[in-house]
């Protein structure tokens, strides 16, 4: 590694320093923060051959988990799979420490099925740490940005507690949790940005003072158990899926490194509710010392009891967080109760009565910047260069912050090579869906990704998250010849089995035994195999064995086909959405436009637009609360004001 | 060129249909309608402020020599308490034309433009004050020639259609609500309501009350649009004599449509309440002669596109061939025989009534236009066909064209989504995507995107989260 403090004057952006300042070389990018967001951004920016740095407050905890160990889910593996045909890290990371995988939702359609997987965490977190030193181009720091350098509403740097101060053309801010950052438990509090580190306070008011709106959310975690202290003969156990589903386009066919293990499943009983309920006097949310908005989501389970009086139990997966540890995460019970009603509540819980409590579990509250405050390229309306990701945009989950880290990256990168940003619409990725909603809609509590957010999601699948995004990632040079070339591969299959199955025409003779087999009506004149496979009840996997022709396909290939022939009408008519969305989009709005001049808009209608500035007639449909009156105003308007001159 | 249409400009329009009255109403609404109003009113009281929402007494004066036009009573309302939400004034002034078109240009000379046909109501809309199907209903109640015409329009107005078309909205979401966590949350201990039922909540709930309205468009559309009445029969039968009839027997204001084709006369008329369209179909038989030949084909056409068919023969000559062909042609639409003329004697009645026998026409009328026999037995006759194969009540709201081809798109979307559930395996993400598809035909009806947060009613109805 060549880290070095090299004073250059010279070249300094700041102009003079300030006497007790040391100024430290000159980046393309700066990232700050290696949460899940921050790794993504710096890996990003720095393969796309920026000079970049990292500056993290604890070199200790790169891509912790300060929640629980798992990754991916329903709408979530959807992000992963994307940031990984994009050339991100998260699904190569946990495809290497992942300690079991399952794909959800099998027995509903191919869509919406999703990979989640169990993390070993802390192999994770070195994984991403060992990647990370690795990288030409990335330095890595330990430090605590406190303030911004900013010239002309541009950004030129960052300045740390320690006073070292560091130019750049860009700066990414990834800061999780840690922006004036509580803990709760109980009716105690303390600042922290999570269990053991110190909060960002400075940076956070830094922020306030350049005009950004900040806002208050609260989220929080489960107490760790130590695992030899429960007793797993009363508990439901869940395996894993053999073979284990990966994530990475890359590891397809392949098996993960690590040993599999399972999770275990019991429920709160009418015993912790009563518990619960007789201790909401000590409970900071209840007496309203949390004054942040929580995640619906992962509401604490104090919140899930007082909310649904009437449900009898509350489910909890016992995970485990690593291979190497007694660690394991009750999760379902995330709270912030005081640390002995954890303990009775914990020990109410059937298998759970004799369970030592190693890490109590504490609500957190932190600041986080309305998105409406940012550009879809993620970068700050107010100056220019500086770009935010993660939960500072009012997110909650790792693969939603590691979703916009990428983005961030790719476009502080594109930024400092002065080419136009990538922005990802809602019909080519969750990341487009993600972000359109964050700066068009913002958000008043913690944003997660779900598939019904998408409205063309049967368009955007886990299963072709590779053939709607390698070729982006290839041309800004993020994905690496191995990528590109099993991405031809499968183009070139899919090409050739669909032609095949279009092509090849099958008798009543040879294929109605089969058909009667399955119950399938049979064929009265010959009809070929993509009609044939149109019917819901013909599966392509059963006809390998009549079908030599089938069987140099590999079953992915086979089900991705499959998937394109069953859902066919289906995606021909959200096919036809997208153009429809498309031309919406493209009828752009001038980024001068003074929604005060426009007639027939309401005051509440004008500062909305004014303050999100949508950059489409489609983008200001989206917006909650506008009328197609509204946009009719804004059409007509723009009709007499602005087409007479084009 | 585009007309001009929603600009920040102050419109004005006369308000009242020209013809002789007592009052004509002159109405302008934008930023200038008060300044507009103070360059040409002097009241009686000289006065600087005007109180919103009362009437003041004075004179219309043109600024340019200081001259009285009329002695009117004015209004000026302040915004956003008016019909369009903007700054209106009306003037009520002595009505006539050249006096209010006098006016007018006073009020066009002081800054106002003139408005476009249905500018006021578009700014209603524009402004957030009505939603587009209210916006509709005020179209229906000012073209409203009947008095149930005028009840539904005012109903729809009342927001009573939009209302319905919520309830529904409603229910449908709870539907998605259960199909999309059963997407997105497979692995919370949830229950989900079974395909089975939600197919019942479609079947039960929903489908019968949209069909009920694609129905009621149907039956309604009598009372709306009206009907058309076709009076077929030879020359001379006196089939313009009965039109007329027709027409003074219900005092209707009769405007004569232009552009009618040299072969019909068209006249609207009211009969029994329904708006009538009433057709002559002058000149109709067999013929080689090419040009009327080609007006025999327009009538047959207009037989079709007819509701009902007054066949009218004369008794005070014997049947001919000619009236059998004619029979011919109407005999397969919904008809009326009526035997004209029995008020000539001697007449050839009974010769008729044997005739009609052999044509077996068994319904028939006798009447005499001349002497207005049995005329009124013959409206009653004439709404009681219209109306026995409708329901007997007439419906409380009726929805308009546009609104009735949304519905029938909600119903197809709903139909595949039953189609969905009910497969061995459905998958929900396509009884979703109907659904939605249906959520958003009836948002179109009442021309609003559907904003409720789905998310929020999921995590209402469900505990979620681990």
């Amino acid at each position: 590694m060549k880290i070095g403090v090299i004073f250059n004057i010279k070249t300094n952006p700041l102009g003079r320093m300030k006497l007790g300042m040391i100024f430290l070389d000159n980046f393309d990018v700066i990232v700050i923060g290696a949460g899940h967001a921050g790794i993504e951004a710096c890996l990003a920016a720095s393969r796309m051959g920026c000079k970049t740095l990292l500056i993290t407050v604890n070199l200790e905890r790169i891509g912790a988990m300060s929640c629980n160990p798992s990754i991916g889910g329903i709408g979530k593996g959807h992000l992963v799979k994307e940031i990984d045909a994009l050339g991100g890290e998260m699904a190569l990371a946990i495809d290497e420490t992942g300690i079991q995988f399952r794909k959800l939702n099998t027995k509903k359609g191919p869509a919406v099925r999703a990979t989640r997987a169990q993390a070993d965490r802390f192999r994770y977190q070195e994984r991403m740490k060992r990647i990370l030193e690795r990288v030409p181009n990335l330095y890595i720091k330990q430090g605590l940005v406190t303030r911004l350098l900013i010239k002309d509403k541009k950004i030129i740097g960052v300045e740390t507690k320690a006073k070292e101060q560091f130019g750049a053309k860009t700066v990414v801010i990834a800061p999780g949790t840690f922006l004036h950052g509580l803990i709760h438990i109980g009716l105690e509090h303390f600042p922290a940005g999570r269990m053991g580190d110190p909060p960002s306070n400075k940076l956070a008011e830094n922020l306030k003072e350049l005009g950004f709106e900040l806002g208050r959310f609260k989220t929080g975690t489960c107490a760790r158990l130590d695992g030899r202290t429960i007793d797993y003969s009363k508990l439901e156990i869940q395996w894993g899926d053999f073979p284990p589903p990966l994530f990475s386009f890359k590891n397809k066919g392949k098996r993960p490194p690590l040993p599999q293990v399972p999770c275990f499943i019991t429920y709160t009983t009418e015993k912790t509710h009563k518990i619960i309920k007789n201790a909401l006097d000590r409970s900071p949310l209840f007496t309203g010392k949390i004054k942040g908005r929580g995640v619906r989501y992962c509401p604490s389970i104090e919140d899930k009891v007082f909310r649904f009086p009437d449900k009898e139990r509350h489910q909890i997966f016992i995970e485990p967080e690593g291979l190497d540890t007694i660690e394991v995460y009750p999760n379902g019970i995330s709270t912030s109760l005081p640390i002995d009603v954890q303990w009775e509540m914990i020990r109410s819980i059937p298998g759970l009565e004799k369970a030592e409590i190693l890490r109590p579990g504490y609500g957190i509250e932190h600041d986080y910047v309305n998105p409406v405050q940012i550009k879809h390229s993620l970068e700050t309306k107010l100056i220019s260069g500086l770009f935010f990701a993660g939960q500072i945009n009012g997110t909650t989950g790792y693969e939603e912050a590691a979703a916009q880290g990428l983005i961030a990256g790719i476009n502080a990168a594109l930024y400092v090579k002065e080419e136009e940003p990538l922005i990802l619409d809602r019909s080519q990725a969750y990341i487009g869906v993600l972000i359109d909603d964050l700066v068009t809609k913002g958000t008043d509590e913690p944003y997660r990704m779900f598939t019904s957010r998408a409205e063309y999601r049967l368009l955007l699948r886990e299963d072709n998250a590779d053939l709607r995004l390698t070729e982006i990632g290839r041309k800004l040079g993020l994905v690496d010849d191995k990528r590109w070339s099993l991405y031809l591969d499968k183009k070139e299959k899919l090409q050739k089995i669909t032609q095949f199955l279009k092509e090849t025409k099958i008798s009543p003779s040879f294929i109605n035994a089969y058909l009667e087999k399955i119950g399938s009506t049979p064929l009265k004149t010959g009809i070929r195999l993509y009609e044939l496979l149109r019917r819901p009840e013909v599966e392509i996997q059963a006809l390998v064995d009549l079908i030599p022709e089938l069987k140099e396909y590999s079953s992915d290939i086979l089900s991705e086909v499959e998937t394109e022939i069953k859902y066919s009408g289906y995606i021909e008519k959200q096919l036809r959405e997208v153009e429809k969305f498309k031309k919406l989009e493209s009828m752009k709005l001038p980024e001068d436009l003074n929604y005060y001049e426009i007639p027939g808009l309401s005051n509440e209608m004008r500062e909305k637009f004014s303050r999100i500035r949508p950059t489409s007639i489609g983008q200001a449909m989206r917006i909650p609360g506008v009328t197609p009156a509204a946009i009719s105003a804004i059409q007509i308007h723009l009709k007499k004001h602005y087409s007479s001159e084009d | 060129m585009q007309p001009k249409l929603y600009t920040e400009d102050t419109i004005a329009a006369i308000a009242t249909p020209p013809g002789k009255g007592a009052i004509g109403v002159i109405k302008i609404s934008g930023e200038e309608a008060f300044s507009i109003l103070k360059k040409i009113f002097k009241p009686f009281k000289p006065r600087e402020k005007f109180e919103s929402h009362k009437l003041y007494y004075g004179f219309i004066v043109n600024p340019r020599d200081s001259k009285i036009i009329d002695e009117v009573l004015v209004v000026y309302m302040k915004k956003p308490k008016t019909y369009t939400r903007e700054d209106v004034v009306e003037i009520y002034a002595h009505s006539g034309y050249y006096i209010l078109k006098k006016i007018l240009e006073l009020v066009f000379f002081a800054g106002a433009r003139p408005a476009q046909p249905g500018e006021f109501t578009l700014r209603a809309y524009l402004n957030g004050r009505i939603d587009l199907s209210q916006a509709e209903a005020i179209q229906e109640l000012i073209y409203a020639k009947t008095e149930t015409a005028l009840n539904l329009a005012l109903n729809n107005l009342l927001g009573k259609l939009s209302e319905k078309i919520n309830i529904l909205r409603e229910k449908l979401m709870e539907i998605l609500v259960q199909v999309e966590s059963a997407i997105d949350f497979p692995e919370e201990d949830i229950e989900i309501l079974e395909p089975e039922n939600l197919s019942i909540k479609i079947k039960k709930e929903i489908l019968p009350i949209i069909e009920s309205f694609i129905k009621n468009y149907e039956e309604g559309k009598i009372y709306k649009e009206g009907i058309s009445l076709v009076i077929a029969g030879k020359p001379n039968v006196g089939k313009s004599s009965l039109m007329n009839a027709l027409l003074k027997e219900e005092r209707a204001i009769v405007t004569p449509v232009p552009g009618t084709t040299r072969d019909f006369l068209e006249e609207e008329a009211t009969i029994e309440g329904l708006p009538v369209k009433l057709i002559d179909t002058a000149g109709l038989r067999e013929t080689e002669d090419i040009v009327e030949k080609i007006g025999v084909e327009r009538a047959k056409k207009k037989f079709k596109e007819a509701d009902l068919i007054l066949f009218l023969v004369d008794v005070s000559k014997p049947p001919s061939e000619e009236d059998f062909q004619i029979y011919q042609e109407v005999k397969n639409f919904p008809h009326l025989v009526l035997l004209n003329k029995i008020d000539i004697i001697p007449n050839y009645l009974e010769i008729w009534k044997e005739k009609l026998l052999e044509w077996k026409i068994e319904n028939f009328l006798e009447i005499s236009v001349k002497e207005h026999i049995n005329l009124d037995k013959l409206t009653k006759n004439i709404f009681e066909k219209i109306t026995s194969e409708r329901a007997t009540e007439i419906p409380e709201i009726v929805p308009n064209l546009r609104q009735k081809l949304a519905l029938e798109k909600a119903k197809e979307f709903l139909l595949n989504a039953l189609k969905e559930i009910e497969k061995p395996n459905p998958l929900p993400e396509l009884i979703a995507i109907e659904i939605r598809g249906a959520l958003s035909s009836l948002s179109e009806i009442i021309g609003e995107v559907t904003t409720e947060d789905l998310l929020s009613q999921i995590f209402s109805t469900f505990c979620i989260g681990k």
